[in-house]
């Protein structure tokens, strides 16, 4: 039943693979195990229709496959098509799919007869599909949207060959959040560094609170943790490498993330690997926990105003190197298939979301997102908003999460289990992380 | 023949309408005519070509797969990879032994506890006791409540803070609560709780009509040479329902092998819930496709279930010939 299953729409990425519609398992564990994996054969051998569907410079109408299924990004999302309608006249049809199911079936649809435009996110997901030519290159929309973005998120829209695949809508940083009052009421200050902070924990463990809220039930939470000590014990470029194995994970490097990380552990919440992130949220609210590390769709989970207006967050604390320039804001966005490479309307309307003007129309109804358009309305934002749009802003990294910047095999079936065996007892292998990641990347 | 509960029927029924029956048409077998081959080979027809197609053919192309190394997409990258895949999943996967480990302890705990409950509560049943019916569709429920339902009714029981069991025990909101899903030394067995719930419901229907079956003159030949009640059942009655004991073992074989549902919802099968079919589904399915992998465990899976059946068709035709 997956209680996990009302996630917003911000977390569906980092979440969807972990939470897979439970009919979609039980479907496939009654139709007879063995033929599993020939299901997926099957939608393997069908080659990418070119040019045909809806192609043609003169086409007014574009299809939109959708994996924003909740219902506020849904409606967001439709804000963006009707304004777009209003001003080219062009036609917007969605075919929205619940999410983990788009997810899921990602690589049949793209070889399948996918839409003109679908909803992706930035990283190696989307680096994946363009070196398998199962997208279109839309560098020709960038040239008219370009200087509506930073370089991180043009870097972040490119791929391995240099051209562009992607248009960003928004983002969400990932940090510490916290009650304000809790804070003030115990005079407890935000920590700058990694030593402040386990000071920090130290001293809110003797007050009575667990220190660090944490959830790891669903697997994905943990990478959050797992990023950041990364990228302060090593840095930004080593997490990129590390994620697309063109490091080892079997080296005094990655034994020094975890060996950080096990300062930590006596601070976490003990219960982590039977909570979910919601039930983590709703202890940071009830003041169990003293913070919490999570994206900034945890907001959603505080109904009540007057605990939403007192939560705060501050960005990782510094260790080893670059300070606090790396923040792990994950990018959520659109993408041309190969099929429409040649309709105008299809990059017209990433065009659009690529405009102030489209973003404008998704952040009316989804706010607890980012736009990431230059000339994008900052105005409506709430001291929350505003304060996760600088520390995006000022970043010298911007880095996706650990299953989007990574093989999401690698992030599925071995960092869950690793991390959560890490969280229980401590103990990591970097050998057998290694030799299972060989393998992996290998099937690429 | 049938293993079924039919078997139970009164003996001399079936052999007399079956002489009425081909008294009718005494004449001469005529061979068959162009329209009946034609209808026969529809009948065998269809149906094996549905089996080719949705179990043979799959089956083929899975051990096949299995042997290789494919990212899903194009059919030309595959590539071969030996027995890789094998060794990659004995050798280099965490997850594989501790999933044959749980899969062993969840075929003992059927065997051992889950089906001599069922067993009891048929024979419970099978006393004329008032409302029986009701009490019959009570245990049998859950077998038929979907996964969804399944899933909620044990969170409400084994939420950590504000499940029905916490709560009873006076643990909830303390930091004594017991972490049912989340501590990894527990879990499985709050997991084989729940698998029982509904195995027992299952057994439970199984017995009761094999209980039914079993003639009375056995029951009172029994009381009359001066038999316990027990003894008339481990002597009497149990042996005489062999048809529906082989029936229960293969069905609790196939359970044990199969299990998968109540893990998946509990935590998609990691944390101390691993099990086989659980481990396939996460290499198979979805964006963490590992296609080589996951064909190699279902070859194992399917190898391993091999034994049980080939054993219980074994014994089936036996008894025919």
């Amino acid at each position: 039943m997956a209680p996990q299953e009302s996630a917003p729409s911000a977390a569906e990425a980092e979440s969807g693979f972990s939470r897979r519609t439970v009919l979609k398992g039980i479907g496939f564990g009654a139709a007879g195990i063995a033929a599993a994996p020939v299901l997926a054969a099957c939608t393997g051998g069908s080659k990418p229709s070119s040019g045909g569907g809806s192609g043609g410079a003169v086409s007014k109408s574009v299809t939109v496959g959708s994996g924003s299924s909740d219902d506020v990004p849904k409606r967001a999302y439709q804000a963006v098509f009707d304004a777009f309608k209003a001003q080219s006249g062009d036609t917007v049809k969605v075919n929205t799919v619940p999410h983990n199911d788009f997810q899921n079936n990602i690589n049949s649809y793209l070889q399948g007869s996918p839409d003109d435009v679908f909803t992706w996110f930035a990283g190696y997901r989307m680096r994946y599909y363009a070196s398998k030519s199962l997208v279109a290159p839309i560098d020709d929309v960038w040239d008219s949207i370009g200087s509506n973005f930073s370089d991180a998120l043009k870097q972040a829209s490119t791929g391995d060959d240099g051209k562009k695949y992607f248009v960003p809508n928004y983002n969400y940083p990932w940090g510490y959040f916290y009650r304000k009052s809790l804070w003030a009421s115990k005079g407890y200050q935000v920590p700058k560094t990694f030593d402040e902070l386990k000071t920090l924990c130290a001293q809110m463990k003797k007050d009575g609170l667990i220190p660090i809220g944490f959830a790891d039930k669903d697997g994905w939470p943990a990478m959050g943790t797992f990023d950041y000590i990364n990228m302060r014990t090593n840095g930004y470029q080593f997490h990129v490498d590390l994620c697309a194995h063109k490091e080892s994970w079997d080296q005094q490097k990655v034994k020094d993330v975890f060996d950080n990380w096990k300062a930590l552990l006596p601070y976490q919440d003990p219960s982590a690997l039977g909570a979910t992130w919601q039930e983590a949220a709703q202890n940071l609210g009830k003041q169990k926990t003293g913070m919490y590390l999570l994206g900034s769709f945890v907001t959603q989970q505080f109904t009540d105003k007057k605990v939403l207006a007192d939560i705060d967050f501050f960005a990782f604390p510094a260790m080893a190197v670059e300070g606090q320039d790396s923040v792990e804001a994950p990018i959520d966005g659109l993408m041309l298939t190969k099929k429409a490479a040649n309709n105008q309307a299809a990059k017209d309307l990433l065009k659009f979301m690529g405009s102030g003007k489209g973003q404008d129309a998704y952040a009316s109804i989804d706010t607890s997102n980012l736009q990431t358009a230059k000339d994008a309305d900052t105005s409506k934002f709430n001291a929350l908003n505003k304060k996760s749009a600088d520390i995006i802003a000022n970043a010298k990294h911007i880095s996706q999460f650990f299953d989007r910047d990574a093989l999401p095999a690698m992030a599925n079936n071995v960092m869950i289990p690793a991390l959560q065996k890490f969280i229980k007892d401590g103990s990591i292998d970097t050998k057998n992380l290694e030799a299972q990641a060989k393998s992996l990347y290998a099937a690429q | 023949m049938s293993d079924l509960p039919l078997v139970g029927l009164p003996a001399d029924t079936r052999p007399k309408r079956t002489v009425t029956a081909s008294a009718g048409k005494s004449r001469k077998v005529r061979r068959l005519n162009g329209r009946d081959k034609l209808v026969l080979g529809f009948m065998v027809g269809i149906p094996t070509l549905i089996q080719a197609v949705f179990i043979w053919i799959p089956m083929l192309l899975s051990v096949a797969l299995s042997f290789t190394r494919w990212n899903g997409l194009a059919l030309s990258d595959i590539k071969s990879n030996g027995l890789q895949n094998y060794k990659f999943v004995v050798q280099d996967y965490p997850p594989f032994w501790p999933a044959v480990q749980h899969n062993i302890i969840w075929l003992a705990f059927l065997a051992l506890v889950a089906t001599p409950i069922g067993l009891l509560l048929a024979v419970l049943l099978d006393q004329k006791i008032k409302g029986s019916r009701i009490y019959q569709s009570i245990f049998f429920t859950p077998v038929m409540l979907s996964l969804v339902l399944v899933g909620i009714i044990w969170q409400l029981m084994y939420e950590k803070d504000n499940g029905l069991i916490n709560n009873l025990l006076r643990t909830a909101n303390t930091p004594h609560a017991i972490d049912w899903y989340g501590n990894s030394s527990i879990n499985l067995w709050a997991a084989l709780v729940a698998a029982t719930w509904r195995h027992a419901g299952y057994i439970m229907v199984l017995y009761l009509a094999g209980l039914k079956g079993v003639d009375p003159s056995l029951k009172e030949a029994a009381a009359i040479d001066g038999a316990t009640a027990s003894q008339t059942f481990f002597r009497v009655v149990f042996p005489a329902m062999r048809p529906i004991n082989i029936v229960v073992v293969v069905i609790t074989i196939i359970e044990a092998l199969r299990a998968f549902d109540i893990v998946y919802i509990i935590n998609r099968g990691t944390n101390g819930l691993e099990l086989i079919s659980a481990l396939i589904v996460q290499n198979l399915v979805g964006e963490g496709q590992v296609i080589g992998v996951g064909s190699a465990l279902s070859v194992m899976l399917l190898v391993i279930s091999l034994v049980p059946i080939t054993i219980y068709l074994v014994r089936t035709f036996k008894k025919v010939d």
